[in-house]
Formats: C-alpha cells, sequence, structure tokens
C-alpha cells in the first residue's frame, strides 16, 4: 500500500526548515503542550496506541520501552537517544537531524516526560557535523524560547537535551555500547540483565531510543495514537503509523520517501525509486540495513497465519514491510532501508565487502565475533582471488552459524545473517569462484 | 612537550564537563576538543593532560583513544578525506573514487600525500547512502561524486 506522508519530511525541501520558525509555522511544538498536560501514564498509553516499533531496528514497541521505566526512582532516569546512525544503507536519521532537527528536540520533551527523565542524552555519531550543529542549534532557539529549561511551556517540568558525540564505532548504535560511550568508557556492549530501564546511563534507570521513533512522537499526541497507528496498512500487526524508507544501491532515484507503514519493497524500488538502473532485473534487496538477510525476488511467501492471505503465493517484494511480517518470514526488517542490486552485480563480491565491514566494526569483546569475522573476511579473500575451496566455502555458513546466539550483543548474529545468506542464496555464484575462475560473474559492483 | 588548552578553549571544556553527572563522560568529547587544539592527533602528552585534567587513570583514556577510528595516534595532514566504501557506495562506484584519489594524491589508502597536505582513508558507511558515492573531507560530507568533481575538491586542498 503506498500512501506518502510528510509527518517528518515537510521541512526537507525548504532551505531553512530546519529553523524553529519553521517549525513552528508547520505547526511544530503542539504534540508537546498536549503531552505535557496529560498524566505520565497517559502519554505511555497515548504511545502504546500508536504502535510505534522502534525505528532503529530492533523494532520493540516504544511505548511498551517507556513503560518498563520504574514508577519511582530515587536515582535521576535519562532518556538517551541513538543517533550513531551507520548500519550499512541506513541514511534517514541524518536527514531528521539536519533538516527537522526540532522535531527530535520537542520528541524528546514529550520522551523524558513520559519516562520521568529530566535530561536527554542525543548520541550522535562525531563524522555527522551538520547533524550536531543543527541539532545544537535547534536546542539552543528551544531555549531562548523557554521551551526547555525551568518551565518547558509553563510546566513545572524542567528538560534539558544535550548533544553528545562519539568518534567513530559502529558498535557504539547497539544501546548498550552506546551507554559505555556516553560515560567515557570503549564502546564494548554490556551484558543483559541488567537492562537499561534498571541500569543505563550512569547506572540509572535509562531509555534508549532511536532518532526517528523519538521524532515522530510530536506528531503522535498532535494526532491521538490510534488515528496515528491506523495510518498503517499493518495495524493489525501492531505496527503503526508512517516512517520514512530509503533505498539505495541500483535503482534510478535513490533516496529517502515517508510513506504509511505497509510499504512494498516493490513500490519503494518502483514507483518510488524510480525503478532499477539500466531497467535491469534484481537479482537481490537486502531490506533494511546491511545485518538483515538478502532475499531474490524469486522468493515466494507462504505462510499459514491468516494475515497472510493475501500475500501467500506472491513475491517477497510483494510483502509490505513490518517488523512482524518480515520477521515471520524468516527475515528482518532492520531500518527500513533497502539496498537494491541489479544483476551487474556480482553477490560474492557484495558479500566480501560486507564482511570486511564487520570484521572492521567488531569491538572484539567476544571470541566467536571477533575471530569468526576475520575468518570469514579471510576465506572470501582467497575465494574472490581464485584460491578458494568447496570445503572453505562450507567453513563460512559454519563459522557464521557459530557466531549466531553466543554473542553478548545482537552485532555478532547481524554480521553472520548476511553471510549464511548470502551462501545460501547465490551458492552457485561462489562455486563458480572456486571451480571455474569466476568464468560466469561480472566481477563487478557497479552496471 | 607539554600539551595545554587556551583560555577560550578551556572554557569550552568546563562548559562539555556541566553537561554529565560526572568527569568521566566528558572523556570522549573531551578528547575531540584536545585533538583539535593538538593539530588533529592526539599525543602522549594529550592523554596525559586529559587524564589529569578528568581524574582518570592514564591507561583509561588510552584504552579509549585506541578503541575509536577517530582519535590520531600519530601526526595527519592538514586535511583529511575519508572514503566511503561500503555497500551502497561500492555499488555506486566508490571503488573509482578511491582509485582515482590515490592517484591523484601519490599515496594510498592510511598514507599522507608528499607535500603534507591530505590524510586518504577509507571510511565504514557514513549515512549518505541515498547520495553515493561519497566523501568526507574534513568536517564536510561531499555526495553523488563524479571523478571531475573529486578533482575539483582535491585542488582546493592542495592549495
Amino acid at each position: 500500500m503506498l500512501k506518502q506522508t510528510t509527518y517528518l519530511t515537510h521541512s526537507y525541501s525548504q532551505p531553512d526548515g530546519y529553523k524553529l520558525s519553521a517549525y513552528e509555522a508547520a505547526g511544530g511544538y503542539s504534540g508537546v503542550k498536549k503531552a505535557l498536560s496529560m498524566s505520565r501514564e497517559a502519554v505511555i498509553e497515548e504511545m502504546k496506541k500508536a504502535h510505534i516499533r522502534g525505528r532503529g531496528g530492533a523494532g520493540f514497541d516504544a511505548g511498551t520501552k517507556w513503560s518498563f521505566m520504574p514508577k519511582q526512582s530515587a536515582k535521576p532516569c535519562y532518556l538517551v537517544i541513538n543517533a550513531d546512525e551507520g548500519e550499512p544503507g541506513t541514511f534517514k536519521d541524518r536527514s531528521i537531524m539536519e533538516k527537522n532537527p526540532h522535531s527530535l528536540v520537542e520528541g524528546c520533551i514529550i520522551g523524558c516526560y513520559g519516562i520521568g527523565a529530566h535530561a536527554a542524552y542525543i548520541y550522535v555519531r562525531d563524522e555527522l557535523h551538520l547533524s550536531k550543529a543543527r541539532l545544537e542549534g535547534a536546542i539552543a532557539e528551544a531555549k531562548a524560547k523557554g521551551y526547555l529549561g525551568k518551565n518547558p511551556f509553563g510546566f513545572d517540568y524542567p528538560v534539558e537535551v544535550y548533544v553528545h558525540t562519539g568518534a567513530g564505532a559502529y558498535i557504539c548504535g547497539e544501546e548498550t555500547s552506546l551507554l559505555n560511550s556516553l560515560e567515557g568508557r570503549r564502546g564494548e556492549p554490556r551484558l543483559k540483565p541488567p537492562f537499561p530501564a534498571q541500569y543505563g546511563a550512569f547506572g540509572c534507570p535509562t531509555t534508549v531510543n532511536n532518532v526517528e521513533t523519538i521524532a515522530i512522537a510530536p506528531t503522535v499526541f498532535d494526532m491521538g495514537g490510534d488515528e496515528f497507528s491506523r495510518l498503517s496498512a499493518l495495524h493489525g500487526f501492531n505496527d503503526g503509523g508512517a516512517r520514512i524508507f530509503g533505498v539505495s544501491g541500483h535503482v534510478k532515484k535513490p533516496g529517502l520517501y515517508e510513506a504509511a507503514v505497509g510499504l512494498t519493497l516493490r513500490e519503494l524500488i518502483y514507483d518510488l525509486g524510480g525503478g532499477v538502473l539500466g531497467d535491469r532485473a534484481i537479482i537481490g534487496v537486502i531490506p533494511g540495513g546491511s545485518s538483515c538477510p538478502v532475499h531474490k525476488p524469486d522468493e515466494i511467501i507462504n505462510h499459514p497465519d491468516p494475515r497472510f492471505a493475501p500475500y501467500n503465493g506472491k513475491s517477497i517484494l510483494d510483502l509490505p514491510l513490518g517488523v512482524d511480517t518480515f520477521r515471520m518470514n524468516g527475515s528482518m526488517l532492520g531500518t527500513c532501508c533497502a539496498i537494491v542490486l541489479s544483476d551487474a552485480v556480482d553477490p560474492v563480491l557484495a558479500l566480501h565487502n560486507l564482511m570486511r565491514f564487520y570484521r572492521h566494526e567488531s569491538c572484539g569483546q567476544c571470541t566467536p565475533c571477533r575471530e569468526g569475522c576475520g575468518w570469514i573476511e579471510r576465506i572470501l579473500d582467497k575465494i574472490v582471488a581464485g584460491e578458494g575451496s568447496i570445503e572453505e566455502l562450507d567453513r563460512v555458513s559454519e563459522v557464521a552459524s557459530d557466531i549466531t546466539g553466543n554473542t553478548i550483543c545482537a552485532f555478532g548474529d547481524g554480521a553472520a545473517q548476511p553471510a549464511l545468506a548470502f551462501v545460501r542464496k547465490y551458492r552457485s555464484n561462489f562455486e563458480d569462484y572456486i571451480l571455474n575462475g569466476a568464468k560466469s560473474q561480472t566481477r563487478r559492483l557497479t552496471p | 612537550m607539554a600539551f595545554a588548552l587556551n583560555a577560550e578553549q578551556n572554557q569550552k571544556l568546563e562548559q562539555i564537563l556541566s553537561r554529565y553527572p560526572n568527569k568521566m563522560a566528558a572523556c570522549i568529547p573531551v578528547l575531540h576538543l584536545c585533538q583539535d587544539a593538538n593539530g588533529a592527533w592526539v599525543s602522549e602528552a594529550v592523554i596525559e593532560f586529559v587524564a589529569t585534567k578528568l581524574d582518570l587513570p592514564t591507561a583509561h583514556v588510552k584504552g579509549v583513544v585506541t578503541f575509536y577510528t577517530l582519535f590520531n595516534q600519530k601526526p595527519v595532514g592538514k586535511h583529511q578525506v575519508w572514503v566511503c566504501r561500503t555497500l551502497s557506495c561500492a555499488l555506486r562506484g566508490s571503488d573509482q573514487i578511491l582509485a582515482h584519489c590515490e592517484k591523484r594524491l601519490g599515496c594510498h589508502v592510511g598514507e599522507t600525500s608528499k607535500d603534507g597536505k591530505v590524510t586518504l582513508r577509507t571510511a565504514e558507511c557514513l549515512a549518505s547512502c541515498g547520495t553515493a558515492p561519497m566523501m568526507q573531507v574534513d568536517k564536510t560530507f561531499h555526495e553523488n561524486l563524479t571523478l571531475e568533481q573529486v578533482d575539483r575538491i582535491l585542488d582546493s586542498l592542495s592549495r
């Protein structure tokens, strides 16, 4: 179902859209007033009704996450925004921070109130200098107006928002690693439990939310949670509202498109993305960031749940993009930013590229991930150089399976998924490298 | 050689400290501040300075510096160039961009051009996949790159 929306992206085409004046002219800072006039419990209930599935990739319900925070706490509570966007293929949060930073600031006030916090830290990866500047600017503008500080909008609920910078580590997008990094430590993930809602930043109850999850919160209070949720074609899957979809790789119009949840990959690629470069065929689509398994267009949906009846027998490209629709079909929605591979691509080289990334970004804390990612990359080095063997190809899957579930954080699974999926789905391409010196391969990644 | 911040930078440091409930949390932002003040790299003297300022063991600060890729542990060129090479950029020709940079600068990835002006690096996904290929020059993103644009950018850096 293609239904384009502009809740977050209305400011994107205006040169001054990031400024307070533009945001308020478009009706900004009205949702927060409604939220602050409600009780804290009612704010959480409203968020639950909106069925916002976490936009950072894990897809956890945002209102439910807020409800995990203690009702009463002797220690201060914190809201931490994960703006360490770095999942290959994902570029939506940067656009919000650069072009609509006030939506995030407004969302932070609502979030702080909902979870009982008085301070929010926005953890922005260091490379995003424009994002940081725009956020600092938005915070200063909001402070000058009294929207942040001791009495936001006349309510006796002090809120401060701070920008914190990372220093170049993909792993810091993992929430507990991000908390360690925020505390001034090496960004190594923590064991869970304790979960951040009990023991998060500085040992205090903390909620970590993605940029887009928080930036859309003002819209929820503007229009009402239930109405927001019903925008989605997947309301029945408790996957509500609208979100930003991205598409990159071999499409004619790569970019970001905001639409109601329930868009299909085919709509994203052909209707919004303008089709495949050179009108070639698609050999694979990675639905939402590189940690999701790759899909071939000839994969057919076949699920016994009656809610899938309209989609059974169709290609995965025609399945609405939702957290549960994809999870229940053995995939992962991730960040909803798809990477499209046309038939000009050699899938062996695509996996080689991704596994180099994972080897480089493994934090090194857990042995299966630290060593496993290196092994997989080295085996692929050999295969690409024409020196691999079938036995080694099998070892890629073996090593990837051994990483899965055996690490502290989800990075291990995120690294193993692409390896397992690529080798299983494009096995003949890998074998061709080993047996025939890649005679039938394009040996390139560009069209 | 001892390292110190000037009055303005010290004020910035105090401002950073005011944001956090403890001093340790300021470690990464203060390291950035000091790296910028020290000609874009973190020397032993900088590590000592940060450790003293934040009441942290030197080993802690060193641990942080060595964990994160954006802290340079040795001097770099006047400008730093990062070419993104992760999948979305690779599908749009980042390999050619990188090869072109190497040729133009006369150095390999990880090295600095002979005139000391540019240090060439690769980066992993910089959240510009929809505008690939891209590169970051110091604090600026250059997106939807063509080889001609790369030439113009590199020309402006070597001036």
